[in-house]
């Protein structure tokens, strides 16, 4: 059967007919979809969500020495995270076939850095796929479990944000069962103390070897001859622009297993080619192995290092021709992402925006939507580096300005989900370390950014099961912070933040502020509907007669107010009743009315 | 082997671009294209700019449409248009919903709309304009405004051999079935 499907869904169809029994996974663009489209193989594969990368990986490990096949997946940066387990398991090698899926984001469509995780196969040594569509997402993605199996090896299912997000058509096929064995300790495969891991570094050589020697002469590795004055060597999504820009004017070496690299495939190729060119986004992978073996080529010298590449740009890069194309003098303006209309995170950034123009507080911030907290008008955010690293930068900063004789106060903003990823670690070490920094959970009940992932905090699991929720207040608690020092608010009342601020932020030792309130895009659960009954109940409507155009309330940044040089308006398809604009009114303009 | 037609849908996070797109890349696969489409999510979601590509012919290889080469380009908000103007063909046409969406900057005082694009436009290129969530309500509900859009593009790229209203039947939900064909038939109409 044919089907159109998302590089991600192709991902998630392609484990179902491979065989795997278990998937683990941690949210994040590009990948989320992998996971998110897994429960409807819920009797044949059981899916979860973990708190990271490194435990979604961990656990996919476990399965993977029980004798099932299993896949992790996450964004580009996930695989920092995850990098200890899977180095090492790089030594010991499967016994289930394992899969990681990786999924960069050249051009930093939803992401902090760039990075180019090729570099990261090659450095652990995991065999590596890169799809290049829905079709060989899909069929690569089947393959890899039999293949990490084959080779011993865990394979690192290289992918990109253009063939996650991309549809195409797929042919399915059918799900092929893999025996289960019965379990059988394998300590000097598994357990890597010194004495078992120096034997398994030498024979990971040898296993490299052999998958070299694979990769020359595999399905995932493709020559396509035509003119041969052009010889192009390409892989991932990269290998579409290359096709459309070259078409049968040139011969093709489509790579999809490029970790081993297929040495004697490339050196074959180029030999049958006048000229060589290597079409690659991010880093130069192939092309430094290309130049390794003694061959000449072109290709970062004409083609960007960094940014998603597209067939304009290998075209202007190779034959140096552009489209041409209508052009206008008249100026668009930039649209930036907002908080949402209702967004919960929107009245503690405008009580901490008030303070920190007042009071001079350091914010260290971390990654979801409440990082948004940075833009105007509110510009409450300082630091964003990765995630977790609000509490433990805050405590760091704060010790460190305190030893230095300064006053400034630090606070540090991080959400549910983040907090429960790493920022519980970083609270361990505020309290255990004696800082002072006031942390802001943001407990939105729900993992906002990333589009509505269930976390340990919400009470449901990947596969709608409802789950136990960890306690928050009770889990700050356990670690050290004092009673006294745990307030949790209704972020929507301004009076209450403040208050519980003023509090906290008189204190000198470690204090947490959790603010508590639905995300306004969450499916509501039948436990929000019982603890937030006044949930989407109301709006606001700005009574005309009663305003005087004094613009304080569109400082809240809300994209329900619509303003124009004349007056205000709430746009009431889009208002969710949160009433921060209202508390903010001089002039008492804002009413609160029924839905 | 036949050209390759390009489609650009653009518009802010939250107007219902993909309902759109899935309908249109589900009839063009029945009717024997190859078909590729590609979009970009995170944080554009929130109420930033918003693109869906839609490339197809007898065998598509890059999801994206480039620079000058979209045969159509529909934009469900005005500026929308405007920005990506850059990417319609020579001689390509616009289907522009007439409707604006206030950025933050312009919200904030920091900038202003931009006035007159669609008499802009007019002047350089082919452009169908028309409110689509009041041909939309006057049907009975402004959210079908995408599937008149829909409607518009499809007559737009003459695509008539196509069984639309079956697509229809399989994309959307039973209940909203009648009002989404009504919503189709008055977009390609118009
Ligand atoms: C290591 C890593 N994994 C995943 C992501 C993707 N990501 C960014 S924010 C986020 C979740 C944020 O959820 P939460 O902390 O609950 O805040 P919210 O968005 O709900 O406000 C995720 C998964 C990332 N940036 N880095
Ligand atoms: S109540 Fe005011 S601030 Fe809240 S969503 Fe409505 S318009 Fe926005
Ligand atoms: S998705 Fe939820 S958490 Fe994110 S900005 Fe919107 S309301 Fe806020
Ligand atoms: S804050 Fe009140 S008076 Fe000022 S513009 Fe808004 S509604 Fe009008």
């Amino acid at each position: 059967m044919k089907v159109i499907m998302s590089g991600n869904e192709a991902i998630a169809r392609g484990a179902y007919e491979g065989g795997a029994r278990f998937a683990s996974a941690y949210p994040g663009t590009p990948s989320t979809e992998i996971l998110e489209n897994m429960p409807q193989y819920g009797d044949a594969v059981y899916s979860e969500w973990a708190p990271n990368e490194k435990v979604a990986t961990e656990a996919a490990i476990g399965a993977s020495i029980a004798g099932v096949r299993s896949f992790c997946a996450m964004k580009h940066v996930g695989m920092n995270v995850a990098a200890d387990p899977i180095y090492t398991f790089a030594y010991t090698g499967v016994t289930g076939g394992f899969v990681m899926v990786v999924a960069d984001d050249p051009g930093q469509h939803s992401s902090q850095n760039e990075q180019d995780n090729r570099n990261q196969a090659k450095a652990a040594r995991l065999l590596m796929l890169e799809p290049s569509d829905s079709q060989e997402a899909h069929d690569f993605m089947k393959k890899a479990f039999a293949l990490s199996e084959k080779m011993d090896m865990p394979v690192l299912m290289h992918v990109t944000t253009r063939v996650c997000h991309s549809k195409g058509i797929v042919e399915l096929g059918e799900r092929e069962e893999a025996d289960v064995p019965d379990y059988e300790p394998k300590i000097k495969k598994y357990v890597t103390a010194p004495a078992n891991a120096k034997v398994l570094r030498a024979t990971l050589e040898d296993r490299v070897k052999a998958a070299r020697e694979y990769a020359c002469n595999c399905e995932f590795n493709r020559v396509e001859m035509h003119d041969t004055k052009i010889g192009v060597i390409t892989s991932g999504v990269s290998y579409q622009y290359a096709r459309e820009t070259f078409g049968d004017n040139a011969s093709y070496l489509k790579l999809g297993l490029t970790f081993p690299m297929p040495t004697c495939l490339i050196k074959d190729f180029c030999s049958k080619v006048d000229k060589v060119y290597v079409v690659e986004e991010m880093d130069p992978y192939i092309e430094e192995h290309v130049k390794m073996l003694g061959i000449e080529c072109t290709g970062k010298d004409v083609i960007p290092r960094f940014d998603e590449l597209n067939t304009d740009i290998v075209r202007k890069a190779f034959l140096g021709v552009e489209p041409e194309t209508y052009t206008s003098d008249m100026k668009t303006v930039v649209r930036p992402p907002a908080l949402c209309a209702g967004c919960p995170h929107r009245g503690l950034f405008y009580c901490l925006s008030k303070r920190e123009k007042k009071d001079g507080i350091m914010i260290t911030g971390d990654i979801g939507c409440y990082t948004l907290g940075m833009a105007a008008p509110l510009n409450a955010l300082h630091s964003c580096i990765c995630m977790g690293a609000s509490i433990s930068q805050g405590h760091g900063a704060s010790i460190a300005l305190r030893d230095a004789g300064k006053k400034t106060k630090v606070v540090s903003v991080i959400g549910d989900s983040t907090f429960f990823h790493t920022g519980v670690n970083s609270l361990m070490d505020a309290v255990y370390n004696s800082g002072s920094n006031l942390s802001i959970i943001l407990d939105n009940r729900i993992t906002g950014m990333t589009g509505h992932q269930q976390n340990p905090g919400t009470g449901y699991t990947l596969m709608g099961k409802e789950a136990p929720e960890v306690d928050i207040p009770a889990l700050c608690k356990a670690i050290g912070v004092k009673e006294e020092n745990i307030i949790t608010v209704n972020p929507n009342h301004l009076d209450e933040v403040n208050a519980a601020l003023d509090t906290l932020l008189a204190k000198d030792e470690p204090t947490v502020l959790i603010t508590r309130w639905p995300c306004v895009l969450k499916k509501f659960s039948k436990q929000d509907l019982d603890e937030f009954p006044t949930l989407h109940k109301t709006q606001c409507v700005i009574d005309q007669d009663k305003c005087k155009n004094c613009k304080m309330c569109v400082k809240t940044g809300c994209p329900a107010l619509i303003s124009t040089k004349e007056k205000v308006v709430i746009d009431y398809t889009s208002c969710n009743g949160c009433t921060v604009c209202k508390q903010v009114c001089p002039f008492k303009a804002i009413e609160e009315v029924t839905r | 082997m036949s050209e390759v037609k390009n489609i650009l849908l653009v518009g802010v996070g939250g107007q219902g671009t993909i309902l759109a797109s899935k309908i249109l890349t589900s009839g063009l696969m029945k009717a024997g294209y190859d078909v590729k489409m590609s979009e970009i999510h995170g944080m554009s979601q929130r109420g930033g700019s918003v693109s869906t590509q839609v490339r197809y012919g007898d065998k598509v290889y890059s999801p994206i449409v480039g620079k000058g080469s979209a045969d159509v380009i529909v934009a469900f908000e005005e500026m929308e248009a405007l920005r990506w103007l850059d990417h319609l063909k020579i001689g390509g046409k616009m289907v522009i919903n007439d409707h604006q969406i206030q950025p933050v900057p312009v919200n904030l005082g920091m900038a202003e709309y931009p006035e007159g694009i669609i008499e802009h436009l007019k002047e350089k290129v082919d452009v169908l304009s028309f409110k689509a969530a009041e041909v939309a309500t006057e049907l009975g509900n402004p959210k079908a405004m995408n599937i008149v859009l829909l409607g518009a593009l499809v007559k737009a790229m003459g695509l008539d051999d196509i069984d639309w209203d079956a697509e229809i039947e399989a994309n959307v939900k039973a209940k909203f079935v009648e009002l989404n064909k009504k919503a189709f038939h008055a977009g390609y109409n118009l």
